[in-house]
């Protein structure tokens, strides 16, 4: 199905603000969502028969513009062979989205990336604690403001 | 015989009866360069070096390297790879878990300088002498098993001109 039936489709059940859709870029074509309805725009994208977004191939964290921060799902039908991207964008000031891992399970290692490398809080996740960097390290690694510590436990962090 | 071969030109030997005279730092210095175990640990690329030079081609077995599951069972760490600072906490406690005298010998270019993460690898150790002290490096990005052999038998020298007595030197 393509993006603008999907589109079609996602306008008759959800508010008409609730989520944008961007054709004319150079890129694949993508919806951004409102940060408050990601998790039932994604339980219905998964949930709907037409849809069955069955997998979430992957989501990332964005340091997205200078206030901005951005969340990026792709996901995927294997039912209907299928894709769709979808993004969310949150200001920097309180980067706080809702979790999708109980849509998919699969999101909430990533998610807990998101949260260690950007600073994404996701809203009602299991478990957000960091998933690759230390549990005490400080700031966040892939933010383009990033300024790496000194030290890390007695250890001279810079070359 | 083969005992008598690997000790030094100082070992006398008697014409008759099983006796043989040699100096107790001798003794000890071949016993323990002859059987140095190794931890049973390995951090990147660098281990797939390492578990070469273990395998049947290069075979650390016939220095008597073997390696150990347990800190107190080793005499050397191979520092096989890149260190990270998540990493480094950890290599700490098995060093110090290691019963004295206890080596370490780092391998390639992330455990003796940081290598390519030197600049932006933000959660790279910049060389594994930063918090414990090495005997031996081992350059290579990886290195070669027939390098790291090298280094092993670096790190035999090295024991081999030790001394249990304790000297004035600073």
């Amino acid at each position: 199905m393509e993006i603008t039936e999907i589109y079609n489709i996602l306008n008759t059940v959800f508010a008409e603000d609730a989520l944008e859709i961007k054709t004319d870029l150079p890129v694949e074509s993508f919806f951004i969502v409102k940060a408050v309805a990601i998790n039932p725009v994604c339980f219905f994208l998964r949930d709907e028969d037409s849809l069955q977004f069955d997998s979430l191939s992957c989501l990332s964290g964005v340091d997205f513009d200078k206030d901005n921060l951005a969340v990026v799902y792709h996901l995927y039908s294997y039912v209907h062979n299928h894709k769709l991207t979808l993004k969310v964008i949150v200001p920097k000031s309180e980067p706080k989205v809702p979790t999708v891992s109980d849509v998919w399970a699969t999101a909430d290692w990533h998610e807990r990336e998101a949260y260690d490398m950007v600073g994404l809080i996701f809203e009602n996740h299991p478990d957000l604690r960091r998933i690759l960097c230390p549990d005490d390290w400080e700031g966040f690694p892939l933010r383009k403001d990033y300024k790496v510590q000194e030290f890390y436990r007695g250890m001279k962090v810079p070359y | 015989m083969g005992i008598l071969n690997k000790l030094d030109s100082r070992i006398e030997q008697f014409e008759s009866g099983n006796i043989i005279i040699t100096t107790a730092d001798k003794l000890l210095n071949w016993s323990r360069l002859s059987s140095i175990w190794q931890m049973f640990f390995g951090l990147a690329c660098c281990a797939i070096e390492m578990m070469a030079t273990s395998a049947s081609h290069y075979d650390l077995d016939r220095f008597g390297i073997i390696p150990r599951p347990s800190p107190r069972h080793c005499d050397i760490i191979l520092i096989s790879g890149t260190v990270t600072l998540k990493m480094a906490t950890r290599i700490k406690r098995l060093y110090d878990q290691m019963p004295s005298p206890k080596y370490i010998l780092s391998m390639g270019s992330c455990a003796n300088c940081g290598g390519p993460y030197w600049e932006h690898g933000y959660h790279v150790l910049k060389g594994i002498d930063r918090i414990v002290p090495v005997d031996v490096y081992v350059p290579g990005c990886p290195p070669r098993p027939e390098a790291l052999l090298e280094g092993l038998l670096k790190v035999q020298d090295k024991i081999r001109s030790q001394s249990i007595a304790k000297t004035n030197k600073a």
